[in-house]
């Protein structure tokens, strides 16, 4: 079957720009995605976002963006799945070539946090939680984490600051990285003293909202323009499982189902074993969330995730590198735009690109795109094959 | 001068009964501490205050909860459900149909509030009387309950406390106490009165006393005393509405009745004055304690001004059925002490615009 | 204003209304008319207990929307005796400790005002320390 190749990356620095517009960002993204793929013409535009409905009064963002960006006309459709979003829309994407019905398809993932302040942005992320049960007793997102990680900490016996390593790695690779929110390491020290959030959840424990956007664009090798001269990257595997909506209807909330199973499938259908990911670009928006991922795709046994982060397993250098340009800790947390930075930072991993974040001789990228406590994750397995 | 008793057609008594009180507490010295230097006698020892989630409406709900383990009927099997408070939280919507809905007594039901000061509660237990007594009902729910304010600084915030109890009144042969007979006493007396849109309530010093409260408490139970020919020493128990500790305890004396009769629904001291709840509280917390046989007076006082009297008997239902719910002494015992500040944000008095 | 939305799960707030499997009598909550266990319609309605226990719980210190009249303010989920798990407020709690497996019961209390003070009132399900044992 036809081979989905990545031909071209873009993104923007992530952060709070107060001056920059939702299409703005999408368009520096997109123009450098473009340009990146030497010259590829889009036939369809998938956008990946959660809140700019919420936040930016903005629905319809297919359009907008086609419009904005130079590519009036084209088929173009936003896509939602909380902060899988831009999982998801990679997965459009994906596809969309695999179909054969597009030829070069744009996969953008955009948001806009900061287009409001104040408690407002906290009611809108809680939305993307079950608003009749979980929202209306006052429940956030970070309120989710905190519940599992409490629980976490209960049945595991994990003594105190042991997720800390977690945004300690995601902070020491995000120096590397020119686009990331945090380019600065921070001392254990830092993280035992940070402000609580929603205990046991602490400010270090808590991916940071900020705006972004990153751009892909999809192909098949045919139709790669000739003086094409980046490696070949192609999309070995796309999967999306899902779970409940609400925390409390699982069986086993500290389970990660949907993130399981999306591995487990997606290593499947790329005919690869795990032991051959050489990086894992989990959704870290909470410490948390990186242990219970990691032990959902088999890294670690269950409830041993938190070592891996302890013991240097998920280091550049370590035994599977995690976060490799920061993750949502340290390159921020860009909404639905994170699960198509993900691929983005892949890719320059693949490419050989990564600077001092790179991982040596990678050949398979894992990355996973949760959307909100796994009960959406889409994940994808990114290949060099030349 | 003829009958003036409120007596039903047929025999109706409490079938169930429950109460509520709220967690907090504020000592009256803390209030002392911060409006008269720590100076002057104290009316209460404490009062208890709602946390932040509460109002009449759930505090109604609850003792409406505890009346129904009791009573042990269906919740379809009421007629109606009435609330009395002088602190709805709604100006317009009814807190009985939020309650009505909340025990799952819709949509066959009578609903209404009721509002007469502090004998809000004991008007709807009279027409209860009445609805039952009638035959029109069989069963039907009564509540009083109040989160009553007062200015702060003012002698009322001594003792304007949270509180009341809920009844269901049915007929006598499946009551825990058969409601004997009723009488009230009304009159035009302006001695506590609350205008609308105004937050606290405006009161006559000291002439809420004698013309107000000992005129009206005293006349209504001396009267039903009368028709009844009985004496205090017929009663095991008395309880009289309570907004300090004095009040219902010289009452109690000019009627005759000892500081033992009066012990064990004289509440006032570690709940404050719950208005509309203040006297049937105290009725829940002899009914936790008394024994088939015993004969309880109660009578309630609303400003304004009226004085429901009950003449009131135990059977042998109680026995069984009084420890179905949680005793009015459990949620007294349940306090937490709070101070002026914690108190002023629960009660909504720090102004933010 | 969301009037009709929380006007319609009026029952399910107040009362902790549910649903019971008539097939493999699998207690539900929330109502979701298809029973998560056997997978057939589930649609008889069953009123829980409203006793539980704490699996878990946090602080929210920085309250959303229509939230922030509370805060600070406890959040749980809470493991139903009947078996469900729910997610719900955790009140009355005074000096209180919570800890995980500490049982609770279910009170309805203020959950928020629809909108600002002048919008209707929303009364829910919360849970608090067992007082005593009735």
């Amino acid at each position: 079957m036809t081979d989905v190749i990545l031909a071209g990356i873009g993104q923007t620095e992530v952060g709070e720009h107060w001056g920059i517009a939702l299409r703005d960002l999408a368009l520096t993204a997109i123009r450098q995605a473009q340009a990146d793929s030497g010259g590829l013409e889009p036939g369809a535009l998938f956008v990946g976002n959660m809140l700019a409905p919420n936040l930016s009064n903005q629905a319809h963002l297919g359009v907008l963006l086609a419009d904005h960006c130079g590519l009036r006309g084209i088929e173009a459709v936003t896509v939602e799945a909380a902060g899988a979003s831009g999982g998801a829309a990679l997965r459009q994407g994906y596809l969309a070539i695999k179909s054969g019905l597009v030829d070069v398809a744009l996969v953008v993932g955009v948001e806009k946090f900061t287009d409001q302040v104040g408690a407002g942005v906290d009611a809108a992320v809680a939305t993307t939680s079950d608003s009749d049960f979980e929202a209306v007793q006052g429940l956030t997102a970070t309120g989710q984490a905190a519940l599992l990680m409490r629980r976490y900490l209960h049945e595991f016996h994990v003594p105190a600051g042991g997720l800390a390593g977690f945004p300690l790695v995601a902070h020491a690779n995000g120096a590397g990285n020119p686009n990331a929110m945090f380019r600065k390491a921070i001392k254990p020290e830092v993280y035992s003293k940070a402000e609580m959030l929603s205990d046991p959840v602490n400010l270090f424990d808590a991916a940071p909202h900020a705006d972004g956007a990153a751009a892909v664009i999809l192909t098949r090798a045919d139709l790669l323009p000739k003086e094409f001269s980046h490696p070949l990257i192609k999309i070995a595997a796309s999967t999306v499982s899902t779970d409940t909506l609400a925390l409390h209807d699982r069986h086993d909330p500290l389970g990660f189902w949907a993130a399981r199973e999306s591995v487990e499938a997606a290593l499947h259908k790329a005919g690869i074993a795990l032991e051959q990911v050489n990086f894992f670009e989990y959704h870290d928006a909470f410490s948390l969330y990186a242990a219970l991922s990691l032990e959902a795709a088999g890294f670690a046994a269950r409830g041993e995730g938190w070592k891996l982060a302890e013991d240097g397993s998920i280091a550049l250098k370590g035994r599977i590198p995690c976060a490799t340009l920061g993750g949502l800790k340290a390159r921020g947390f860009p909404g639905g735009a994170t699960g198509v930075y993900q691929a983005v930072e892949a890719a320059l991993q693949l490419r050989g690109v990564a600077g001092s974040c790179q991982v040596a001789g990678a050949t398979f990228g894992l990355i996973q795109s949760l959307g909100g406590p796994a009960s959406t994750s889409v994940v994808h397995i990114l290949e060099k094959i030349g | 001068m003829p009958n003036t008793l409120l007596t039903p057609n047929r025999p109706v008594g409490i079938v169930g009964y429950g109460s509520y009180v709220p967690r907090y507490r504020i000592a009256a010295r803390e209030i002392a501490r911060v409006w008269a230097g720590s100076k002057g006698g104290l009316p209460v020892k404490e009062k208890a205050v709602p946390g932040l989630d509460e109002d009449v409406i759930t505090m109604s709900i609850e003792a409406a909860r505890n009346a129904m383990l009791r009573a042990q009927i269906e919740p379809a099997q009421l007629r109606a459900v009435w609330v009395g408070s002088e602190s709805h939280p709604y100006a317009v919507k009814p807190t009985s149909t939020v309650v009505a809905e909340a025990i799952g007594a819709v949509p066959h039901i009578q609903a209404g509030d009721w509002e007469f000061a502090c004998k809000a509660g004991t008007e709807a237990m009279v027409a209860a009387m009445g609805f039952v007594g009638s035959g029109m009902a069989d069963y039907a729910l009564a509540i009083g309950m109040d989160t009553a304010q007062g200015k702060p600084g003012d002698a009322l915030e001594y003792t304007a406390a949270a509180g009341g109890a809920a009844f269901i009144i049915g007929p006598a042969e499946n009551a825990l106490a058969t409601l004997n007979a009723s009488y009230s006493y009304v009159t035009d007396t302006p001695d506590f009165w609350r205008r609308e849109y105004q937050k606290y309530p405006e009161h006559g010093v000291r002439f809420t006393g004698e013309p107000a409260y000992f005129q009206h408490i005293t006349s209504s139970s001396k009267t039903l005393m009368a028709e009844l020919g009985t004496t205090a020493k017929d009663y095991q128990w008395a309880v009289f509405h309570q907004p300090n500790t004095k009040f219902p305890q010289r009452a109690a004396q000019m009627l005759g009745f000892t500081p033992e009769q009066i012990a064990p629904g004289l509440l006032v001291p570690v709940i404050g004055n719950t208005y509309s709840g203040a006297s049937i509280i105290g009725l829940t917390a002899i009914l936790d304690i008394a024994k088939p046989g015993d004969r309880i007076l109660l009578a309630s006082f609303g400003s304004g001004a009226g004085s429901d009297a009950f003449d009131i008997t135990v059977t042998d239902k109680i026995t069984l059925r009084a420890g179905l719910a949680r005793k009015t002494q459990e949620y007294i015992a349940r306090r937490t002490e709070i101070d002026y500040a914690t108190y002023a944000r629960y009660r909504d008095k720090i102004t933010m615009k | 204003m969301e009037i009709p939305r929380h006007w319609r799960l009026k029952q399910q707030r107040y009362g902790l209304v549910g649903e019971v499997c008539p097939h493999c009598d699998y207690k539900i909550f929330p109502p979701r008319d298809v029973c998560p266990n056997c997978g057939d319609e589930a649609k008889t309605l069953y009123t829980f207990s409203g006793k539980g226990e704490v699996f878990s719980f946090t602080t929210i210190y920085e309250a959303p929307t229509g939230f922030d009249h509370a805060a600070p303010y406890t959040v749980a989920i809470v493991k139903l005796d009947e078996g469900p798990m729910v997610t719900a407020q955790l009140t009355d709690l005074g000096d209180q400790p919570i800890e995980i497996g500490m049982p609770v019961e279910m009170v309805t209390r203020k959950m928020r005002n629809d909108g600002d003070e002048r919008g209707v009132i929303v009364y829910g399900y919360k849970f608090r320390p067992a007082v005593v044992a009735a």
